[in-house]
């Protein structure tokens, strides 16, 4: 199911605004990798542009190349809708349907998607809260509302709802930062094992976290103060944190600014 | 986000004013606490005058309720008919005889049609102006909507009756042929001016679109981001994102707004009295003209009314108000048991 | 490829593998929308049909009816819904529209005609029903004094039961006042209107006046004024009542020098936004106030008249003078309502925080 994804000379705006410029990379199928960088350096903009979801913000834009296994996703005739089914994300702060039980939160996706046999959807619902790691906390109330679980189980049941619909990529944005540190472990074995399903990109602010679970960092950082966000290095994350190859990703990582 | 009503009459701070007490040229304990004496004197008036008008405004809706039930009583004591199911109204012949039936059947059937049309097309505009409408459009017509709440109710009834009522008869004519099989749309005499309930609905649900719209879509406006992202990010279409995020939070303020124009439509006078052909007939042939409402025959039968004519009117007046006031009730408990779901936690 | 790919139902994970999707060209919305209407009118001329509301209908119906079919037939089941709701919604948009727009563009066409100096400046008096010419003076008169004193009824217990209900409101008489404030703000007008002639006029005996219309004008602008200084009071920060406090400043000069200023213009604002709200009234008018065809500068004694009042005269009144003399007096009375409501919102942008302020 994991597929690779290859972005060339992509840009993204706000209005006139540019907020991130001309970034290429690649990101290897079955792998997790994580974008670090300081705050503003536009890598949650670059994340959400390879499932365009940038572009639902009004007056955003975006030019450029992403291909997702040789398929452009802005090649003309490509549905957003379908990208998004394909591209799945999880977002900062956990965000289940408010009214919607724990079960048809995870649902929801399969619903959408046409799924409607009550056994179909009762095992799907129930691979997915084990690849959550969520079941065991949750199989004797999955008809109460979402909402009412702890941040972490919120935000573990909005994986189990992003990988219900089988994506090919996973894109989280800083899924733990609004998360205490056992949620946030519960989260990490989560990605380590999730990853030999889907490609994962993780945006983190957090660099302990990227060296824990990401197989290959990408730092961003900003020109200078008014200027777009920059890739300004990939590389295997050991690498990264032992000897990178630019001078200010390592300023960055030994904490010298950021 | 842009909620424009609320933001934009954010008060900015006055300079703090200096306190009295310290500009006083007066120094010591007795002037401090002669100033403090008048202070209290000014609080405890200030204070009695606001709460003296809390209470005034209790004292008056209370009035209401009492000098219309003693109107009313004397009234209905006197009516020969039955209050509830006398269709007729004679209320200045001797004996009088009156009943409300056919003013209430007309004021809930004409409020009904109204809400047929009204909710989904204002909850449609809503969605127009929030989600659909491109960007630059949306705040004009939000704009325009506001002004056409504030237009008065007579003037929507002088359209109605010299502009609507004509432009309708095809209309009419049509769901007799079409729909006529249904009873409702049954018209018996289908050459007569469409002053009919039917009309009156489609007049009221006019009158009410812009209330009930800008309601909506102040809700619509507050669904969080992160909601609606939700559900883009599992490949919904733009539908699908409203049927699964926008409406469910928006229900109890649909629910709210749609009462607040319920209430209007069913206590609205000028437009019904211009449009209505009234007379005392119960009819389930909405294309047919006649019928009455409340508001409308107050104010239609009240310039021939005698003493006891306006009394009778006043017991129906009673009854209007009791009306009004269960709506007002309905929507405020559905409104607290929804609260939980309107997001909350967002 | 489309979505709607029929696939063996024991497979759970059903999803479609590309993410290209056939669509219907950019302009294929326009596109309908023309053909409906076209079509609509070729119909509507066809069979004769009188009147304009029905080649709406028919075009309103065919658009929604073909962009469903299309988007069912070429982007499948999932996009046909979409587009179905999408035209729904510009069809709800456009159905609002036309009648408003109708409204208005009416009103100033047939309220044009007689509306001049004239008109402006005469009152009805010694004119009969069926004659052309007379004016609305005396019922301009009539509006202006009976707003005024419902104004001055209403602002003061309006804003004096907020600042209850703000600064100093705990408990249950609190609770009932909002409750009851909620419920009036329900009440008809007509009720209102009856309220006071059962009471001002029936119990005390006194006559059909302007004071008594204006009396309930007054019942049904304090609700609005409680409630929209309400939320005003509410939006003064904390900070700026216990800064003042501190200082030793009483509470009464605290909430008069220093909350009431701060609200001032949304407070404004809301008030001229409950002006215009009563301008428009009639009902209760047409109880108390009685409608005098001739100038009645008192309006504590005798008959008046009002704008609204003035225009449901003359409407019943069912000739074509008087049909025109309704509509001006609706030109005039529209123009009125729609100047305080600019005016309330130029209050409330010129008092809203500049930005960097």
């Amino acid at each position: 199911m994991a597929k690779r994804i290859d972005v060339s000379g992509l840009s993204a705006f706000y209005g006139k605004n540019k907020a991130i410029d001309d970034i290429s990379m690649t990101v290897e199928p079955g792998s997790v990798t994580a974008f670090i960088g300081p705050s503003g350096c536009g890598k949650s903009t670059f994340l959400r542009t390879l499932n365009r979801m940038h572009e639902v913000i009004p007056g955003a834009s975006v030019e450029g190349k992403v291909l997702l296994d040789d398929e452009n996703l802005y090649g003309p005739g490509v549905d957003p809708v379908a990208v998004r089914r394909t591209i799945g994300m999880v977002f900062q702060r956990p965000n289940p349907f408010p009214t919607m039980s724990i079960y048809d939160n995870v649902a929801a996706g399969l619903r959408l998607n046409g799924i409607s046999r009550k056994k179909d959807l009762d095992d799907i619902v129930e691979r997915s809260l084990k690849g959550a790691n969520l079941w065991n906390e949750v199989k004797d109330r999955l008809n109460r509302p979402g909402a009412g679980l702890s941040g972490g189980q919120q935000q573990r049941l909005c994986i189990a709802r992003a990988i219900a619909v089988e994506p090919q990529v996973l894109l989280m944005d800083e899924p733990c930062s609004a998360l205490d540190p056992i949620s946030t472990l519960a989260i990490e074995d989560l990605i380590r094992e999730l990853k030999e399903r889907f490609t994962i990109v993780i945006v983190t602010h957090n660099m302990q976290q990227a060296a824990r679970v990401s197989d290959r960092t990408a730092f961003f950082n900003l020109a200078a103060v008014g200027q777009p966000g920059k890739l300004i290095e990939i590389d295997e994350t050991e690498r990264i944190f032992s000897n990178p190859s630019v001078q200010a990703t390592e300023d960055y990582i030994s904490g010298r600014f950021g | 986000m842009d909620t424009p009503s609320r933001s934009e009459h954010t008060p900015s701070p006055p300079d703090l004013v200096t306190p009295p007490g310290l500009t006083s040229p007066q120094t010591g304990l007795a002037a401090a606490s002669a100033a403090s004496g008048r202070a209290r004197l000014g609080d405890r008036l200030f204070a009695g005058a606001s709460k003296g008008s809390g209470i005034l405004l209790l004292v008056i809706m209370a009035a209401i309720a009492v000098f219309l039930a003693v109107r009313a009583t004397v009234a209905i004591s006197a009516n020969e008919g039955n209050f509830l199911t006398t269709f007729e109204w004679n209320a200045n012949a001797n004996p009088p005889v009156f009943g409300i039936a056919v003013l209430a059947y007309g004021t809930v059937v004409s409020s009904i049609i109204a809400m047929v049309i009204a909710v989904p097309v204002a909850v449609g505009i809503a969605l127009f102006v929030s989600h659909y409408a491109p960007r630059r459009l949306a705040q004009p017509i939000a704009f325009v909507i506001d002004l056409l709440a504030a237009v008065p109710s007579i003037i929507y009834g002088l359209w109605g009756a010299l502009f609507l009522v004509p432009h309708l008869t095809g209309l009419n004519l049509w769901l007799d042929e079409y729909l006529g099989w249904t009873v409702i749309f049954d018209k018996t005499n289908p050459a007569a001016t469409p002053r009919s309930l039917f009309t009156v609905g489609i007049l009221l649900a006019i009158m009410i679109l812009p209330i009930i719209t800008n309601v909506t879509r102040e809700v619509f406006l507050q669904v969080p981001r992160a909601h609606e992202e939700a559900a883009l990010a599992l490949g919904a279409t733009r539908w699908e994102v409203i049927r699964m995020s926008v409406l469910p939070f928006g229900r109890s303020g649909i629910i709210s707004a749609s009462m607040l124009g319920l209430g209007r439509a069913l206590g609205e006078t000028m437009a019904v009295a211009t449009v209505l052909s009234a007379s005392p007939v119960l009819t389930a042939h909405l294309l047919d003209a006649g019928g009455g409402t409340f508001a409308q025959n107050i104010a239609s039968a009240f310039k021939e009314a005698n003493d006891m004519g306006r009394d009778a009117l006043i017991a129906s007046g009673l009854v209007l108000f009791v009306i009004t006031l269960l709506v007002n009730g309905a929507a405020r408990l559905i409104i607290a048991r929804h609260k939980e779901y309107s997001g909350a936690n967002a | 490829m489309s979505t709607v790919t029929t696939r063996p139902a024991d497979t759970a994970a059903p999803l479609p593998e590309g993410l290209k999707q056939r669509r219907l060209p950019s302009w294929a919305p326009l596109g309908i929308a023309v053909v409906s209407v076209a079509a609509a009118v070729g119909a509507g001329m066809l069979f004769g049909l009188q009147s304009k509301v029905q080649w709406g209908l028919i075009a309103a119906l065919l658009f929604v009816a073909v962009s469903f079919a299309l988007a069912s037939a070429v982007e499948g089941r999932r996009q046909a819904k979409d587009r179905l709701a999408t035209s729904l919604v510009w069809v709800c948009f456009l159905l609002a529209v036309v009648p408003l727009a109708s409204l208005i563009w009416t009103t100033v066409g047939q309220g044009s005609k007689v509306l001049d100096g004239y008109f402006l400046t005469h009152s009805m008096a010694g004119l009969l029903d069926i004659q052309p010419g007379g004016g609305i003076y005396h019922a301009i008169i009539g509006t202006l004094e009976q707003v005024g004193l419902a104004t001055l009824i209403a602002a003061p217990i309006g804003l004096l039961t907020a600042i209850y209900l703000v600064e100093y409101g705990k408990g249950t008489l609190a609770k009932a006042v909002t409750f009851f404030v909620d419920v009036m703000t329900g009440i008809p007008s007509i009720v209102a209107g009856l309220f006071i002639l059962s009471f001002w006029l029936l119990m005390l005996g006194f006559d059909y006046s302007g004071f008594a219309g204006a009396m309930s004008l007054a019942i049904l602008m304090m609700p609005v004024v409680v409630r929209s200084t309400e939320e005003m009071l509410k939006l003064v920060p904390n900070e700026l009542r216990e800064a003042s406090l501190a200082l030793g400043v009483p509470k009464w000069r605290t909430i008069t020098k220093v909350v009431l200023p701060t609200a001032v213009g949304g407070i404004t604002t809301g008030l001229v936004l409950a002006v215009a709200r009563i301008a428009g009234e009639t009902a209760p008018i047409l109880l108390l106030v009685y409608g005098a065809p001739y100038i009645n500068n008192n309006p504590f004694e005798g008959a008046q008249s009002s704008l609204p009042l003035y225009v449901y005269q003359q409407y019943v009144n069912g000739n074509a003078a008087s049909y025109d003399r309704a509509w001006a007096a609706a030109l005039v009375l529209i123009i009125f309502v729609m100047l305080l409501n600019l005016v309330a919102r130029g209050i409330a942008h010129w008092k809203a925080p500049k930005a960097g302020h």
